[in-house]
């Protein structure tokens, strides 16, 4: 009954943002049905549709993927953003280094390039907050920050297309990469490898987080440090851990972003949304609204991939600005996130009627409490 | 360590007559029931305050103590019985109205706000006679009367931060005394005292009745019931079990009254031949949270198959000498713990568990378990990377289940399944899982701290039965009780600890309580300054 109740409270958050984002096509003059008819057909309406909302969402996924594991760990990741650049950087580089490699062999090596890159990305902060109490919200958006500039001083310099520079044009872009390097897709469509990837890592982050001790020990310390140290288990180390492993999954995503794409190369146009499409940040509401389960994220990056997609289709067929879609995103959000006190005044109503059975309650703090891994939906609750 | 000593303090005359007497009743509860879906939390309640008596509510968590209290301060309805205050039937629905008929509340927990000063909190929600400015002087000036009146020594322009546990209780007092309070309920009022702060409070709470002030004393330490109480009455399962005077009836008989069945205060102590030394504390020497000095040169032996108590007002280095050897603080340098000939002063927690350290922690909540983790996932919360627990880099689920339904049905843990968050057990049972854990790893040292702290009687009793248990097959128990009694009849050996320092360690065939209070107030018997250095070794 009760995890019934937490599976539709996001689901009703969702439909209750649907109706807002219907009451602002009704503000822009449209029709709210022809408006959900175009964003759906948009994004589901024909194979080739559904294929570009897959790749939008593999992105999502990813992102999705590695913020549960840092927010189960009650590490709040904000830099996804920086290690998806980190990610595609690392494996860009490996691929002009080592192009003519085969492709059985330089494909893992540039996924796991990707997987490094971001690893290194996410240990930097995560170190900083285990070992010097540096607020992890603030050294990830910075580091964002210096990894963007870090990509641009790459982009417009040693890894620069030596044909822009010959041509005079100075594109801040790499040359194509070898093609050896290219994730395989479907004969005669845009879906590649790395989609299937993105689900796969999913599932091992789901995985990891409830069937590995190592993720028995990431969820212990988000829960309780204290608790987790007094059992010997090492707090510090795995606060690095869980930021390193979300970062890795992000640092894949850029990896798939650069190895996926038809350009073959990474490109800039001075920002990193230029090149993750923000994937890094709306990765983090997607885990949210997959209340911060790996396996759950995998709809809900489709679901927000659809939105990004279908957005477009929207502009076209109704005339209304596609940035009705990220007003629809962000009312998600904002739902979602605030439904998670609907949900604690429902427990917590449950849970007056058999206060009578739970005696020394009165020493706790009202405790969310539900039997994991079924928790649909969890505070966040930042360090 | 809170219930030694208790200063003799003069009953009131209320009680003493017993039923028979002719003072004001100032509130009478009759017949009070109510129903939560399933669960019967009053059942036919009946309590009646008079007018300067100390009437303490004793019962077990869940007992219906606080389904009573909610129900005087309107926050839940009976669906039978009245309330009368003073002989006319009263009809609370909110705590404000409660407030307004002269019932106030001293809650467990106080309800301050840090940064604001004490007129400043004992204004809040009050209407100021000025109007839309404040008037703080002049609640500054009726708190300092208040004060004064009933030697609660609380300075009104001091920062509610900056003062003690004891002191923020008398500003809660203050404030119900604020509000012309005339019957007064203290939900657990000495559980996070020290034993001073609770001889403090026995007197404020006397010269409150002395002015014909009701008071309702909610506890579950029988020492202290048994020391303030005019009147007790007793809970169980939400119907009243007894009701009656401390001259009447002994601990014990309030013990099996709690419980519904007679309870060994006092565990059976078969004798055990001392071991050999497993754990040997020399010169430990341990930072507190402030920086200061908290354990300054400690040596200690601890036998196999002994258990050697510290007893101590809290706050004297205990839970600094606890957690250095369970690796939870570090040690300054020149300290030495040996254990089992291992030095581990120096070890991180994992590898002293290794070496067969069990450790179980003051605070059960935040160090002992994980509220939102399952019993199962508590259960393997050391033990959970084990070779017995894994399968091929994942954990092995049966074999975890299989434990913990047999750890489970070993120590009698009452959960409705393995499956349970640990935050819906009552706390004994958390202890008993927390207890089923450590046992489990068979530890060779135990650290057990505060085992019996908030936890029912009927778990505390088992709890002891499981220590001397293991006592009896040769683990070294290092013990850190929550009061006296607990000390004395656990231990065989008992340490004395004061300022840091183990000021004697006293066998416990000749242990006497007043002696070790004396000691533990820092009062030695030598004239010198110097601590009696009664090292008794095994």
């Amino acid at each position: 009954m009760r995890k019934l109740l937490g599976a539709s409270i996001p689901i009703l958050a969702a439909l209750v943002a649907f109706l807002f984002g219907a009451l602002m096509l009704i503000a822009l003059g449209a029709s709210p049905w022809e408006g959900l008819r175009a964003l759906g057909s948009g994004a589901f309406g024909s194979s080739d549709r559904i294929v570009a909302t897959l790749i939008k969402a593999t992105p999502l996924i990813l992102v999705g993927a590695g913020i549960s594991i840092a927010f189960r760990t009650s590490v709040v990741n904000i830099g996804g953003e920086g290690q998806i650049v980190a990610g595609a950087l690392l494996s860009t580089m490996v691929a002009l280094a080592i192009p003519d490699l085969p492709r059985v062999l330089l494909i893992p090596i540039v996924l796991v390039a990707g997987l490094v890159g971001g690893a290194i990305a996410g240990a930097i902060p995560g170190a900083l907050k285990a070992y010097a109490s540096v607020n992890e919200i603030l050294s990830t958006i910075m580091l964002n920050i210096i990894i963007l500039q870090f990509m641009n001083f790459l982009l417009r310099g040693p890894l620069i297309d030596p044909l822009e520079v010959e041509a005079g044009t100075r594109i801040p872009q790499t040359e194509r990469l070898s093609d050896n390097a290219a994730l395989p897709a479907l004969p005669g469509s845009r879906l590649h490898l790395g989609v299937a990837i993105a689900i796969l890592a999913a599932v091992a982050a789901w995985l990891m987080l409830w069937r590995t001790p190592l993720g028995f020990r990431l969820r212990a310390v988000g829960h309780s440090p204290a608790a987790a140290r007094s059992a010997g288990i090492k707090v510090e180390r795995h606060v690095t851990y869980a930021l390193a492993i979300s970062g890795s999954l992000s640092g894949l995503a850029g990896a798939i972003l650069v190895f996926g794409s038809e350009s073959q190369r990474m490109v800039t146009d001075g920002s990193t949304a230029g090149f993750t499409g923000s994937a890094g940040f709306n990765g983090i509401v997607t885990a949210l609204f997959g209340g911060l389960h790996p396996l759950w994220t995998i709809p809900s990056a489709i679901l927000f991939g659809g939105l990004l997609t279908g957005a477009t289709n929207l502009q076209r067929v109704l005339q209304v600005p596609a940035a009705l879609a990220v007003a629809l995103n962000g009312i998600v959000v904002v739902f979602v996130v605030s439904s998670n006190r609907v949900r604690a005044r429902l427990d917590a109503l449950m849970e007056s009627r058999d206060e009578m059975n739970s005696s020394d309650r009165s020493a706790e703090p009202d405790k969310m409490s539900e039997p994991e891994p079924d928790t649909f939906f969890e505070e966040v609750k930042p360090a | 360590m809170s219930t030694m000593d208790q200063p003799d303090i003069a009953k009131s005359d209320a009680g003493s007559p017993g039923s028979g007497s002719t003072v004001p009743v100032m509130l009478e509860m009759k017949g009070i029931t109510k129903r939560f879906p399933g669960v019967l939390a009053n059942s036919g309640v009946d309590l009646d305050v008079r007018e300067g008596e100390v009437h303490t509510l004793l019962g077990e968590n869940g007992a219906g103590k606080s389904t009573l209290m909610k129900i005087l301060f309107g926050l839940y309805r009976p669906d039978e019985g009245e309330v009368l205050y003073r002989g006319e039937k009263l009809v609370i629905t909110s705590p404000s109205e409660a407030i307004d008929a002269g019932i106030g509340m001293v809650h467990q927990h106080f309800m301050l706000v840090p940064t604001l000063t004490v007129a400043e909190n004992v204004a809040l929600g009050l209407k100021s006679s000025r109007g839309v400015l404040t008037d703080l002087a002049a609640v500054s000036k009726r708190i300092t009367e208040i004060s004064e009146a009933h030697g609660l020594h609380v300075d009104p322009a001091v920062e509610v931060w900056r003062l003690s546990v004891g002191e923020r209780q008398r500003v809660e007092i203050i404030k119900a005394l604020y509000r012309n309070a005339k019957l007064l309920v203290l939900d657990e009022p000495t559980a996070v005292l020290t034993p001073q702060e609770v001889d403090d409070l026995f007197v404020i709470l006397r010269r409150m009745t002395a002015e014909g002030r009701g008071l309702i004393f909610i506890s579950h330490k029988l020492h202290e019931v048994m020391a303030l109480s005019d009147r007790i009455t007793v809970l169980r399962n939400g119907r009243v079990t007894g009701q009656t005077v401390p001259a009447e009836t002994s601990r014990e008989q309030l013990a099996e009254m709690m419980v519904g069945r007679a309870v060994k205060l006092t565990p059976d102590r078969p004798p055990v031949d001392a071991g050999v030394p497993r754990l040997v504390i020399r010169d430990l020497r341990v930072s507190g949270d402030r920086g200061t000095g908290a354990v300054e040169g400690v040596d200690l032996d601890v036998c196999g198959g002994e258990i050697v108590g510290i007893a101590g007002v809290s706050g004297n280095g205990q839970r600094e000498l606890a957690e250095a050897v369970a690796g939870l603080r570090p040690t300054q340098a020149g300290s030495h713990i040996m254990l089992n000939d291992t030095d581990i002063a120096r070890c991180d927690t994992r590898t002293r568990r290794d070496l067969g350290l069990g450790y179980v922690s003051e605070e059960r909540m935040t160090d002992g378990a994980i509220a939102e983790f399952s019993v199962r996932e508590n259960l393997i919360l050391v033990d959970h990377g084990a070779e017995k627990f894994t399968k091929r880099g994942l954990l092995n689920f049966k074999a975890i289940r299989e434990q913990s339904e047999a750890l489970v049905k070993r120590f009698a843990v009452k959960t409705p399944s393995i499956d349970t968050p640990a935050a819906s057990l009552s706390g004994g049972n958390i202890q008993k899982v927390i207890l089923a854990r450590e046992l489990s790893a068979e530890p060779t040292v135990m650290v057990v701290a505060q085992p019996t702290r908030g936890v029912d009687i009927g778990s505390a009793e088992y709890i002891h039965s499981q220590l001397i248990a293991q006592r009896g097959v040769g683990t070294a128990t290092l013990l850190i009780p929550e009061d006296l009694d607990e000390v004395i009849g656990l231990s065989d050996r008992i340490a004395v600890m004061f300022e840091g320092k183990v000021v004697a360690v006293i066998p416990s065939e000749e242990a006497e309580r007043d002696k070790i209070g004396l000691l533990m107030a820092g009062v030695f018997d030598d004239e010198s300054d110097e601590p009696a250095e009664v090292v008794a070794e095994p």
